[in-house]
This record gives C-alpha cells, sequence and structure tokens, in this order.
C-alpha cells in the first residue's frame, strides 16, 4: 500500500442533495496510486481525528479525485465550509479497495445512501457488464444517477418511500437479478443490515465473489492504531482486521456479521 | 543547531521525540512518510506473553481537543513480535522500547525475559492499560501491586526498565516512589485518563467497551502537572508524554521535569508530528539561545 500527505486544492464543489456535496480535487500523485474502493482521510482545523471519505472518481489523466459526503456532524460539516480553491489536507489512498475481475461478464454494483459513491469507480471500469442498483430515504436524498448512466452501466433505482424508482429497499431488485443466475461478481457498500441481507443473497446463489466496503471509528487510517477493528473468520479462525488497511473492501464471506 | 540529545537511564537518544506505544504500531506504516531514524526512539505497541484479540468495535471516539481509544491491547504476542518485528526495528537506526503487558506479575516477568535475550534497547512495562479487565491499570493503581510487578519484572530482565505509570489515581507521586524503590530504571507517564461518551439519541456509550482512554491536546495540562510533582519526588528520570502537538509542549514538559518526550494522539492528526516538534523545538533552543535541549530539563522556576 502506497500513500502519501499533503493539502492539494479543491477545483469543483457541488451541492448534490441536501447536505450532500461534491468535490473534485487535483491531486495527480494521489490519483495516480488510487484505485476503486479506497479512501482519504481529510484532516479538519479544530479536530483531532481526522474523517475517512471515500473515492468517488478517480481521473489519472487530469490528475483528480472525486469525493461526495454526506454531513454528518459537525467534523463533516466544517469539511463542506470549503470552497473552490481552498486547500484541503488528505492522507491517501488509504486501504484495500474492490477486486475487479476482467473476465467477469456480468456484475451488480450496490449502494445503500451515502455507499453509493464508491461503486461509481467500478462502474467505470465494468460499463455494461454491470447493473447499478441504488437506494435512498427518499427523493431528495438521490444522487449520482447521471453519472450512473454514462458508464453504460444499468442503472435501478429504489427509495424508501418510494418518492422516485422502485419503493423499497435494493435488495429487492437484488435478489431478483441473482436469482436468474450468471452474475459473476457483486459488489456493495451501504448501512450494515443491507450489506448482511446482499451478502447472504450472493451466497445463497454461488455468485463467485461479493465485496462489501465497511465503515468503522477510525483513528490513523494507516494499520498502525488497531482502533478499527472488524471481526473476520479466516481458517475457521474468527479474529480482527482493520478497517482501514486491510478494508475497508472485505471479501463478504469472511466478515462475520 | 542546538544539540537535541538526551540520555535516560545510559541509553542515548539523537533526539528526545519518541512516538508513544499503541499509535506508531511496529513504525511499518509511518515509514512511508520518513525514515524512522528521525526519530529519537520508538515505542513499540504494547506486547503480551500470547495473542490478544483486543475490544469490540467501536475502539475510537471524539472527544473536544482529543480522542478516546479502548483498543484492549490487540497484538500478536511476545514470539511473533520477536521473530517477525523486532528484528526489522533494529535496523531502524532509532532506540526502541520495547512497550509490554500482562494479566500477571509472572506472565510480565516473562515477556521481559524473553525480551532480555534479544537486542532491544529498553523495556516499557505497561502497568497502566485502562482498557483490559485483567492487569493493566490494576497493577498501577495500588503501591502493592506497582511495586510487585514492577520487581518481578526487575527480576527478569537487566535491559533498562521503564514502568508507564497511570493518571488515574489518587496520588501519582506514591505510586512513582513504590515503582523506583522496585528498581524501574525510568518512569513514563501519563498513560490516558479514564473516560467515557454517550450518544444521546441511543443513549449508548460510543465505545463498546463503555469507557476509554482519552489522550490529546486536552490532557497536556494533567501531563504537565503530574510530571512535575513526580520529578520532585523521585530521582530516577521520566519519559513525560499526555497531549503533546507541538515542539513548545514538548519543552514544556522537559521543563516540568521530562528527560524525553512521547507523543500519541497528534500522529492521528498529522502522522509528520513527531518530526515537526523535533524541527519546532531546536527552532525554539536556537531563539532562546540554549545550547543543549538538556539545559532545559526541570528548570521550571515555579511560584
Amino acid at each position: 500500500m502506497k500513500y502519501t500527505q499533503g493539502q492539494y486544492p479543491i477545483i469543483e464543489k457541488k451541492t448534490l442533495a441536501k447536505e450532500m456535496y461534491s468535490f473534485v480535487i487535483l491531486c495527480p500523485e494521489v490519483a495516480e496510486m488510487a484505485s476503486p474502493g479506497q479512501f482519504v482521510h481529510i484532516r479538519i482545523g479544530s479536530f483531532t481525528l481526522r474523517r475517512p471519505i471515500s473515492i468517488c472518481e478517480i481521473d489519472k489523466v487530469k490528475g483528480t479525485l472525486r469525493i461526495v459526503f454526506e454531513v454528518r456532524g459537525k467534523g463533516t460539516a466544517e469539511i463542506a465550509a470549503l470552497n473552490k480553491g481552498d486547500l484541503i489536507d488528505m492522507l491517501a489512498p488509504l486501504g484495500h479497495g474492490f477486486t475487479v475481475n476482467p473476465d467477469a461478464k456480468k456484475v451488480i454494483l450496490i449502494g445503500g445512501g451515502i455507499g453509493t459513491p464508491p461503486m461509481l469507480p467500478l462502474a467505470q471500469i465494468y460499463g455494461e457488464k454491470a447493473t447499478v442498483i441504488t437506494g435512498f430515504r427518499s427523493a431528495n436524498a438521490v444522487i449520482l444517477q447521471e453519472d450512473f448512466k454514462k458508464t453504460g452501466a444499468e442503472t435501478i433505482l429504489c427509495t424508501d418511500d418510494g418518492t422516485m424508482g422502485i419503493g423499497g429497499f435494493v435488495t429487492q431488485p437484488f435478489e431478483t437479478l441473482v436469482n436468474l443466475g450468471d452474475i459473476d461478481a457483486v459488489y456493495a457498500c451501504g448501512p450494515m443490515p443491507m450489506l448482511r441481507g446482499i451478502a447472504a443473497l450472493a451466497k445463497a446463489n454461488n455468485v463467485p465473489l461479493c465485496e462489501v466496503s465497511l465503515e468503522e471509528r477510525m483513528a490513523c487510517g494507516v494499520g498502525a492504531c488497531l482502533g478499527c477493528a472488524c471481526k473476520v473468520k479466516r481458517n475457521d479462525e474468527e479474529y480482527f482486521l482493520h478497517v482501514c488497511k486491510n478494508g475497508p473492501v472485505f471479501n463478504a464471506e469472511e466478515v462475520v456479521w | 543547531m542546538a544539540d537535541l540529545s538526551v540520555n535516560v537511564a545510559g541509553v542515548e537518544f539523537k533526539n528526545p521525540i519518541i512516538p508513544a506505544s499503541g499509535v506508531f504500531g511496529y513504525g511499518r506504516e509511518y515509514e512511508e512518510f520518513y525514515p524512522l531514524s528521525k526519530l529519537g526512539g520508538i515505542a513499540t505497541k504494547g506486547t503480551t506473553g500470547t495473542l490478544r484479540t483486543g475490544n469490540l468495535s467501536p475502539r475510537i471516539a471524539e472527544t473536544p481537543a482529543g480522542m478516546l481509544n479502548s483498543v484492549g491491547l490487540q497484538n500478536p504476542g511476545i514470539d511473533t513480535f520477536i521473530e517477525k518485528e523486532l528484528p526489522n526495528l533494529l535496523t531502524k537506526d532509532t532506540v526502541i522500547l520495547a512497550n509490554i503487558a500482562g494479566s500477571t506479575p509472572e506472565e510480565c516477568a516473562e515477556v521481559a525475559a524473553k525480551l532480555d535475550k534479544t537486542d532491544v534497547h529498553m523495556i516499557e512495562l505497561n502497568i497502566s492499560c485502562p482498557n483490559v479487565k485483567q492487569g493493566g491499570a490494576a497493577f498501577g493503581t495500588s503501591c502493592t501491586s506497582a511495586e510487585a510487578v514492577t520487581a518481578a519484572v526487575r527480576k527478569a530482565t537487566s535491559k533498562p526498565l521503564v514502568v508507564k505509570l497511570s493518571p488515574n489515581v489518587t496520588s501519582i507521586t506514591e505510586i512513582a516512589k513504590a515503582v523506583e524503590s522496585a528498581g524501574a530504571d525510568a518512569l513514563s507517564m501519563i498513560n490516558t485518563l479514564l473516560g467515557m461518551r454517550i450518544d444521546v439519541r441511543t443513549r449508548r456509550p460510543i465505545l463498546r467497551n463503555n469507557v476509554g482512554g482519552l489522550s490529546g491536546p486536552a490532557i497536556l495540562p494533567v501531563a504537565v502537572r503530574m510530571i512535575w510533582q513526580t520529578a520532585n519526588a523521585v530521582s530516577i528520570p521520566i519519559i513525560g508524554m499526555g497531549g503533546v502537538s507541538t515542539g513548545e509542549d514538548a519543552i514544556e514538559l522537559m521543563m516540568a521535569g521530562a528527560s524525553a518526550v512521547q507523543v500519541g494522539a497528534a500522529i492521528f492528526t498529522d502522522p509528520y508530528a513527531p518530526i515537526k516538534i523535533v524541527d519546532e523545538m531546536n527552532d525554539f533552543l536556537d531563539a532562546q539561545g540554549i545550547a543543549s535541549v538538556r539545559d532545559v530539563i526541570g528548570t521550571v522556576q515555579p511560584w
């Protein structure tokens, strides 16, 4: 894992929905090293701990990264107050990302709420081979639909309250698709109950690869402090790995739910 | 350029700054940023007799000007440390303090005896971890148990022995004196202060362990006070720590009586913190016309 720390200019800022922001950051050396599923760890002036935010787009030619995040508290509010031209202090790119299977013919990408952004780099790689299922609370929280359509992927939108797309959770259209068979890989990021449901369905349908991106309260971001523990099972033994270094992406079969 | 070298219990440090145990792993993750030889020393992740899995998540919570942790001494055990990590660390041209802990004095002594056969430079005995049920802080909060575990480890090793004290006590000077009389060569202090945060919406503690250790800038004045009181009560040297994030913070701990300084939570905010602190200490000494950092140790002029 290669990473660096620096201050990089924000070259574009957009508001995507209520309390949902998109930054494009000019950071050629980070973009060069970054891969889908990794994250950046952002320093905020008045806090001891950085904030981990997943990478939403990687443009190695332009040397940019895009991040999309939701204001959840005072720390993310402070990040959201930054503007175009401001410098952002990042430790990046961090973590173990998604495994891309170049031979895959059909993959499903599933994003729940603010778990949606890390699915975009995968959609850009898989294009028409991908079906993207995204779910949000309500129509006013829906993000990134045009970005996903541009990749050539098929998109299925769900809202919990039925105000846009299919009413209900992402697990329903996923179940229908996965039951049809021939799925080479499933990738998901979102709330734990959603990930648990997807992992169970993928396993029941013998999908060869199911990867999930997890979240945990984090300190160092590089695997030194052992703060962000996640219980996994390997060779019938349960132990703790760390979301920042061994993850955030884990094989769903290994996660102890 | 001021002389930044210090000596603690006969061990020479090229500068006084040491990443504290628990924040720096075994150094591998931070070598991506700078050569470890720039550090005065490294206090390694606390190691016990056998593998420990640690506490359930969440293990981390933010606090005003600091953070709580309840990692719970997750480590691969002393044999793996000696075999897989220590040889690499000993090539880094910096002082290695092997931080050790255990549930019983016998476990601590056994770990120390294994390290005694290695080329590690110092042993830092943790009698103050607030995050494990047995051992840890249980040793560090009474004079008799602090003395007993120190004496047991002292018998097991002739390496320079640093004992890391808990601030969660009524009188830290009494514990310090007990540890000194049991044969410690130096003290390191302060470990984290026991704290707690509650999510007011769920009414659940943020930490799965309910409580955890507070570190970060919030605890700096507690560290200054305890180091000052302890330096006046014992004659062995002190490695100070607690909320240091700038060169002047480190100088402040040294003026209170510390001979070297560990840096913890500041590394999470800025991985370059230890390197910047060394540079800032040098700048301060140059600006003040002080030739050696040793000349500031214990020089506070109390009212």
